[in-house]
């Protein structure tokens, strides 16, 4: 518990791909706003992994116009953007986020954490809508506008989708899982809260026709590394994260998916 | 006079993983991404820095590839320059030490 006895805590614990985080405020207000931004995805039962302790400040503290970037420094990791200013220390258990009350600053600091998070244990973030069918999880990739959001929309009913926009990969015991996720993209509504092992991965291309094409091992990685979200550049963060991808590549089928937007491609998708 | 002799050395700051029959290869200074062939492979993965390059050329290109000592020597020339270029690989005109960084 980070907070003194005198403040009353507004604690929500938000478990995302099996990694439950704590988000301490002091801020009923802000406590609502992290409710229904992640429902789905608090598990008041859960042992946190860490926690995260928001000072909430006027959006006027920061420089608007700032990047996001990603660094260490003192055995912390720190990250600042535009809208919030946060340290990390996983040593600690525990770190800091300084915003003004909206979901977006929490939301991408939620991100952050969990790539960097992720990159130790093989695994990453990922542009790419995902969904389970018949048991197995299919992700679907691409720079924005490529067809992230259409393929989920298209699903029958038979499928469950686990997000829109950005795809929750993680490498257990020699296999990969994909887990759902709440950072929606036009969707606006989290994914469904289950994982499914991968089965493959597609790369998106509208097209006028719909067809599966086998792709490269090197090209798969070079468009996969395209769609890893990652935002430290340090060299060693760098190298994990190409690791990652090839490792990925050598053990999940990848294809290009040339797909027409209407519900027949997912007569392809089994 | 001896024609002076170019020995090669991967750089540090890469990533590398061989996959089917590339090697595909990240500077984790600039994220930029080299896709080598077979042939490529053979002359990287005999860029130790103690070895000339045109044995290896000769041991690993013209045997396992079946080409001529001039052509492959040229087109190695070459490939070693554009990866040196983007300092992928170093290249010196004396041995290397193990863990010695050009």
């Amino acid at each position: 518990m980070l907070f003194p006895k005198s403040e009353e805590a507004h604690n929500v614990v938000i478990e995302i791909g099996g990694l439950p985080i704590e988000v301490q405020t002091t801020d009923a207000g802000f406590e609502r706003i992290l409710r229904g931004r992640y429902r789905g995805y608090i598990n008041a039962g859960a042992a946190p992994e860490f926690a995260l302790r928001v000072q909430l400040t006027q959006p006027e503290t920061f420089d608007a116009d700032r990047d996001a970037e990603v660094w260490v420094e003192d055995r912390e990791w720190r990250m600042e953007r535009g809208d919030f200013r946060a340290r990390w220390s996983p040593a600690q258990r525990e770190g800091q986020v300084f915003q003004s009350a909206n979901p977006y600053s929490i939301d991408s600091v939620l991100r952050i954490v969990h790539t960097l998070m992720l990159a130790s244990q093989g695994g990453f973030l990922v542009h790419a809508s995902s969904a389970v069918r018949n048991g197995k999880a299919f992700l679907f990739s691409g720079v924005s506008e490529a067809g992230k959001t259409t393929i989920a929309r298209l699903a029958p009913s038979d499928v469950t989708l686990l997000t829109d926009e950005t795809s929750y990969v993680r490498k257990v015991d020699w296999r990969y899982f994909a887990y759902g996720t709440p950072f929606a993209g036009e969707f606006g509504e989290p994914g469904a809260n289950v994982s499914a092992p991968i089965a493959a991965l597609y790369l998106l291309k509208k097209a006028d026709e719909n067809r599966i094409d086998a792709l490269e091992p090197s090209v798969a990685v070079r468009r996969l590394l395209r769609n890893i979200l990652f935002f430290a550049h340090q060299a060693d963060m760098v190298r994990q994260v190409f690791e990652s991808a090839c490792a990925f590549v050598a053990a999940v089928p990848v294809f290009q998916l040339s797909f027409f937007p209407d519900q027949r491609v997912w007569d392809l998708i089994r | 006079m001896a024609a002076t002799e170019t020995y090669i050395t991967q750089s540090p700051d890469i990533a590398c993983s061989t996959l089917g029959d590339d090697t595909i290869i990240m500077s984790t200074l600039d994220s930029t991404i080299f896709v080598l062939n077979s042939v490529g492979t053979a002359i990287w993965q005999g860029a130790d820095g103690a070895t000339p390059l045109s044995r290896i050329v000769q041991d690993k290109v013209c045997l396992e590839f079946d080409v001529t000592g001039d052509e492959a020597m040229a087109d190695a020339k070459e490939f070693v320059d554009e990866l040196a270029r983007h300092g992928i690989l170093s290249v010196s005109s004396q041995p290397v030490s193990p863990g010695e960084v050009l």
